[in-house]
C-alpha cells in the first residue's frame, strides 16, 4: 500500500454554489466510504468478538449484546487447539499440516520458477519465446481437469500399452504430504514463471555481459547479479503462493486425505461447518486461528504483494 | 475439559518437512553445480535446459498430460471402462440438476465481476487523496488474506437463523426482526441464496479491485487532470470523461481476472451450503461426481467445460501479452 497521500492543494471553487457542491459531494464520498468500510470490517470484528465470548453467550445472545454485558473467555481456543472429546476441533494438529504443507508448496515452485524465468529472459534458443507463451497459456488449464489424472498418477503410477514406466507411488502417514506439494508446485508454476519472468527480463542486458565478460557462468549471474535485483518480485509471489497454498481447500481435500495425519485447517474447519455448523464456540475461534497467520504475513509485506499485484496484472 | 496434544504423533510430520526440503535443497544445489560446469557459450542448448528442465516436466505431468487425460475421460462412462461419446456432455446439458448448475455458474460469473470491479472503482475514487487512505484500502483489502473457508464461516454467522420468538444471533437476521420482519433461513431459499453466497466472495475480492484501480487512478498523468479541471469540469464528468477512459486497461484487467476466478469458484459453496439448496456451481459439481459418486466421466465433462469458458478470457490476455512484447 501507498503511504498517505499528500495533500495536494486544491484550488477552491471560487463561487458559493461551487463551494457549496464541492462540500456535497465531500460529504456523500466520506459517507460512501464509511459506508463501505463498515461492510467490509463488521462481520470479521463479529467473529473475533464471538470467538471470546463463552458458548452459552454465543448460542444465545447476538454478539452485539457484548457491550452490555462484557464476558471473556479463551476456553473456546483450548477447546478447538487441544480438546479431547472427537467433536472438538483438534486443530493443533491440522495447524501443524498446515506449516507442514505450506512451506515446501511456496519454496519449490519459487526456485523452479526463478530457473525457468533465467532461462527465459537470459539463456538463448531456438522457440523461446513460444516455451514462455505456452508457459503462459497453461493458466487456461483449470486445476479441475487436472484432479482426477493427477491422482491417478500418484495411486497407479504410469502405464503405457501396458508396459510400467513408472510404479504406483503408495504414499502412506505422513509420506501423502509429498504428493500435495507436488501437486501444489505444478499448479503454481505458470503464475510463478510469468511474475518472475516479468520482472527479471527488464534487467538491463549490459549488466548480463559485463559479467560474461568477466568469465561467469550462469549459475555466478543468476546468484550475484540477477537474484538481488529479483527480490521483490520473488517476495511477491512467495507471499501470493503462501496465502494460496494456506488458504487452498480442493487441493488439500484431494491430496491429503482428510484426517489429522496430515490434512490441513482449511480440511478441517469445512468439515466442521458442515457436520457440526451451529457449535459456533468452535467455528468462531477455529476460523481465527486459521487466520491469524496469513493476516501477519499478510500486514507486515502487504507492500511486497501489492507490488506483485500490480506487476503480474496492471503492467502484464 | 483435558488437554489432548500428542507431540509423538507431530514428530513424523516435522521429520518429513525437514527431509523435503533438505532434498530439494540437495537438488538446487547440484543444478546450481552443473551449471558452472558447463562452458559458457553465446548459444547452449545445455543451459537453457538445465533450468527449464525441470519446471517443464513438473507443467507436463501436473497440467498437460492430465488435461488431455480428461478431456478423454469426459467421452468415458463413470468408471472409465466404456466409450460412451457425448453422452455426458448431453446430460450436462439436458438434465435439470445440472441445468440448475449451469444457470447458478452464469448469475456467478455476470454478477461478481462487475460488483467487484465497481465497488473496488467506488471505493478507490472516494478515498482517492483523503486523510485515511492508506488505512482506509487496508479494511478493504484484508479479507484477501482470509480463506474462502474462513470468511464462509465469518458469513454463516452473519447470515444464522434462529426461530423467531428466540434471540437472533445473526446480525442480518437481527436487522430484519429490528425493522419488524420475520427471521429468513438466508442459505435455504432458491434462488435467492446464491446471491447471498455471492455476497461473500465480493466482499474477499472488492479489495484486489480497490488496489490495482486506486494505482492507475494514481497514474492518471497529472496534466490531464489539471486541464480537465481548468475547462471547468464536474466531478461526475470528470469521473466519467477523464478517470474511466484512463484506466481502461486496469478495469480490464480486474474483469478479467475475476471472470476466471469466479469460474473456477468452490471453496465458498463448499463451505456454506455444500451445493444443497439449488446452489452449486460446476466446480462443485464436478468434485462431487468425480470423487464423491464415482462419476469420472460426468465429472471431467464438466471441467472440460469450465476449460472451454476460461479459454476465450486467456486467448485474449495472450494476445494483448503479444502486442505488448512486440511494441
Amino acid at each position: 500500500m501507498t503511504t498517505i497521500a499528500p495533500s495536494v492543494a486544491r484550488t477552491q471553487p471560487k463561487t458559493a454554489a461551487g463551494r457549496v457542491r464541492k462540500r456535497l459531494s465531500g460529504r456523500v464520498a466520506s459517507l460512501i466510504a464509511v459506508v463501505i468500510a463498515l461492510l467490509w470490517t463488521t462481520p470479521t470484528f463479529g467473529l473475533f468478538l464471538s470467538s471470546f465470548r463463552p458458548e452459552d453467550d454465543i448460542k444465545q445472545t447476538g454478539w452485539w449484546t457484548f457491550f452490555s454485558n462484557p464476558q471473556l473467555t479463551l476456553e473456546n481456543y483450548r477447546e478447538v487447539l487441544f480438546g479431547s472429546s472427537s467433536s472438538s476441533g483438534r486443530l493443533a494438529s491440522f495447524l501443524i499440516n498446515s506449516v507442514v504443507i505450506t512451506i515446501p508448496s511456496v519454496l519449490f515452485p519459487l526456485a523452479l520458477a526463478t530457473f525457468a524465468a533465467y532461462a527465459l529472459s537470459w539463456t538463448r534458443f531456438r522457440g523461446r519465446d513460444w516455451v514462455y507463451i505456452g508457459i503462459f497459456a497453461l493458466q487456461v488449464v483449470p486445476l479441475q481437469m487436472a484432479l482426477v489424472p493427477l491422482l491417478s498418477f500418484f495411486s497407479q503410477g504410469v502405464e503405457v500399452f501396458g508396459i510400467t514406466l513408472m510404479p504406483a507411488w503408495n504414499l502412506e502417514g505422513s509420506g501423502q504430504f509429498i504428493q500435495v506439494w507436488f501437486a501444489h508446485t505444478c499448479f503454481a508454476l505458470p503464475l510463478g514463471v510469468f511474475l518472475i519472468h516479468n520482472f527479471m527480463s527488464e534487467l538491463p542486458g549490459e549488466l548480463m555481459e559485463a559479467a560474461r565478460v568477466d568469465g561467469a557462468t550462469h549459475g555466478t549471474i543468476l546468484r550475484k547479479v540477477v537474484l538481488p535485483l529479483v527480490a521483490p518480485a520473488l517476495a511477491a509471489f512467495g507471499i501470493f503462493q503462501f496465502l494460496w497454498v494456506w488458504n487452498d481447500l480442493l487441493v488439500a481435500l484431494i491430496f491429503s486425505g482428510g484426517t489429522a495425519e496430515t490434512a490441513p485447517m482449511t480440511v478441517r474447519l469445512a468439515q466442521m461447518a458442515g457436520t457440526r455448523g451451529n457449535e459456533w464456540q468452535r467455528l468462531t475461534s477455529g476460523a481465527f486461528v486459521s487466520m491469524i497467520i496469513p493476516l501477519i504475513v499478510f500486514l507486515s509485506m502487504q507492500r511486497y504483494f501489492v507490488r506483485g499485484l500490480l506487476a503480474g496484472s496492471v503492467k502484464g | 475439559m483435558d488437554f489432548f496434544f500428542d507431540f509423538a504423533a507431530e514428530a513424523p510430520k516435522l521429520l518429513q518437512l525437514l527431509v523435503g526440503v533438505v532434498v530439494f535443497l540437495a537438488f538446487v544445489g547440484l543444478m546450481l553445480l552443473l551449471l558452472d560446469r558447463a562452458p559458457m557459450k553465446e548459444r547452449s542448448w545445455g543451459h537453457s535446459l538445465l533450468l527449464l528442465g525441470p519446471a517443464l516436466v513438473l507443467l507436463a505431468i501436473g497440467l498437460v498430460v492430465p488435461g488431455i487425460r480428461t478431456t478423454l475421460l469426459s467421452f468415458m462412462s463413470g468408471d472409465s471402462s466404456q466409450f460412451v461419446g457425448l453422452d455426458n456432455y448431453i446430460w450436462m446439458f439436458t438434465q435439470p440438476e445440472s441445468i440448475t448448475v449451469l444457470r447458478n455458474t452464469l448469475i456467478w460469473v455476470l454478477l461478481v465481476p462487475s460488483l467487484v470491479t465497481a465497488i473496488g472503482l467506488v471505493y478507490a475514487v472516494v478515498v482517492d487523496k483523503s486523510r485515511f487512505e492508506s488505512i482506509a484500502k487496508s479494511l478493504v483489502f484484508l479479507p484477501m488474506a482470509i480463506s474462502f473457508v474462513g470468511a464462509g464461516i465469518i458469513w454463516r454467522f452473519v447470515y444464522a437463523y434462529r426461530p423467531e420468538d428466540a434471540n437472533q444471533i445473526g446480525l442480518l437476521n437481527q436487522f430484519v426482526v429490528w425493522l419488524g420482519g420475520e427471521p429468513q433461513q438466508w442459505l435455504q431459499s432458491a434462488p435467492t441464496n446464491t446471491l447471498f453466497l455471492i455476497v461473500v466472495m465480493v466482499w474477499i475480492q472488492a479489495g484486489f479491485a480497490t488496489v490495482v484501480l486506486s494505482a492507475a487512478i494514481k497514474g492518471i498523468p497529472a496534466e490531464i487532470v489539471e486541464a480537465a479541471r481548468l475547462d471547468g469540469a464536474s466531478p461526475l464528468q470528470m469521473f466519467f470523461r477523464v478517470t474511466l477512459p484512463s484506466i481502461r486497461p486496469a478495469l480490464v484487467v480486474v474483469l478479467v481476472t475475476q471472470s476466471i476466478g469466479t469460474l473456477k469458484l468452490f471453496d465458498i459453496v463448499r463451505t456454506m451450503t455444500g451445493g444443497q439448496f439449488d446452489t452449486s456451481v460446476i466446480a462443485n459439481e464436478m468434485y462431487n461426481q468425480a470423487f464423491r459418486y464415482g462419476e469420472a466421466g460426468k465429472g471431467a465433462a464438466l471441467a472440460v467445460f469450465l476449460f472451454v469458458l476460461v479459454t476465450p478470457i486467456v486467448v485474449y490476455q495472450i494476445r494483448s501479452l503479444r502486442q505488448r512484447r512486440e511494441a
